[in-house]
């Protein structure tokens, strides 16, 4: 049943499983999600969905359009606004108005978790591809201790190969880590407890979504 | 809730609140459940413990023992639900928190005063 919520990366520790192992952990805080809009494969949208909103926003951060769905809903408005693609019986299980919690997750479940990795700005060949660098430090060897060498051939073809890996703008792009564990979950506390690491930094969003992979 | 106290709170609800006390010196005989296959049975290990890690739930304790003149040192996680239970047998007077030293050392050399006889 579980299909996806909005969640907050809380970070990471470490939790005994039923064997007994210390296993890594992420808690991801997965307060109630609004069910905004609730979209249909048989009305104008074509498609089953449910959009969710959770989190504060502040005034003036949000705009006309946005805050006149919320006060349709009669509720507060919310930060962040997100689409999940659900079957057609899970749409017709919610309505707009109410919400969504932590309850449609299960210990045991497999989840993909997405978010937004850490930027770590434009990142060296070494550090964003592994490259080894230079494997020589003296014997005339000069600045290029963390290069990356030639990129190409000579007059033929006379170009670089089109995807040859180089520095740039490495993290900061939207990451999905497929097929996790839940350990846990808290509903009273709005938590789940995932086994191993998520994409991004601390108190990150993230979705958690059932997972897309099947078996 | 806080982000610090989340954590916290998940680690300390798997705390074990049977541990004895022991420090670094004390004999401990400790009963290790071991798995194999479907079947589960207990294992003592009984040595010297040498070190402690404190560190909420990820608290280990390090003991050692000399089996058949090969020292044999197991790191246990404190609260790991594999424990059984720990049995201190003696305390030992040392004089400080670590004892790599006894790794350097063996036979008679090795051994740790009892508490009981120091006051005695």
């Amino acid at each position: 049943m579980a299909f996806g919520m909005i969640g907050k990366k809380l970070g990471m520790t470490q939790v005994f499983d039923q064997l007994g192992n210390l296993v890594a952990a992420t808690l991801v805080e997965v307060a109630p999600n609004a069910v905004v809009q609730v979209k249909s494969a048989a009305g104008k949208d074509g498609y089953d969905a449910l959009k969710l909103a959770v989190g504060e926003a502040k005034p003036g951060r949000i705009n006309k359009p946005e805050l006149g769905v919320f006060k349709a809903l009669n509720q507060e408005p919310k930060r962040y606004v997100r689409e999940f693609r659900v079957s057609a019986e899970t749409a017709a299980k919610y309505e707009v108005g109410s919400f969504v919690d932590s309850t449609i997750f299960f210990e045991g479940d497999k989840v993909d978790v997405v978010g937004t990795s850490k930027g770590r700005g434009f990142a060296g060949v070494v550090k964003r591809h592994g490259f080894k660098g230079a494997k020589e430090a003296s014997h005339g060897t000069h600045e290029y201790k963390r290069h990356g060498g030639s990129i190409g051939c000579s007059a033929y073809p006379g170009r670089v190969i089109k995807g040859k890996r180089m520095a740039g703008q490495m993290g900061n792009v939207r990451v999905s880590t497929q097929g996790l564990h839940v350990l846990g979950v808290y509903p009273e506390e709005n938590l789940l407890v995932i086994k191993g690491a998520i994409p991004g930094a601390k108190d990150g969003l993230v979705l958690v979504k059932e997972t897309f992979k099947r078996g | 809730m806080s982000n610090v106290s989340a954590i916290e709170k998940l680690e300390r609800l798997q705390l074990r609140r049977d541990i004895p006390q022991f420090r670094a010196g004390d004999t401990l005989r400790v009963h290790v459940r071991i798995r194999e296959g479907e079947k589960e049975r207990i294992q003592v290990f009984e040595g010297v413990c040498i070190t402690r890690h404190n560190d909420s739930l990820r608290s280990t304790f390090t003991v050692r023992k000399v089996s058949y003149n090969i020292g044999v040192e197991r790191i246990f996680p404190l609260h790991s639900p594999r424990i059984e239970q720990i049995e201190v047998k003696d305390r030992g007077r040392v004089r400080r928190a670590r004892l790599f030293y006894l790794r350097s050392r063996r036979g008679k050399a090795a051994r740790i005063r009892s508490l009981r006889d120091v006051r005695s």
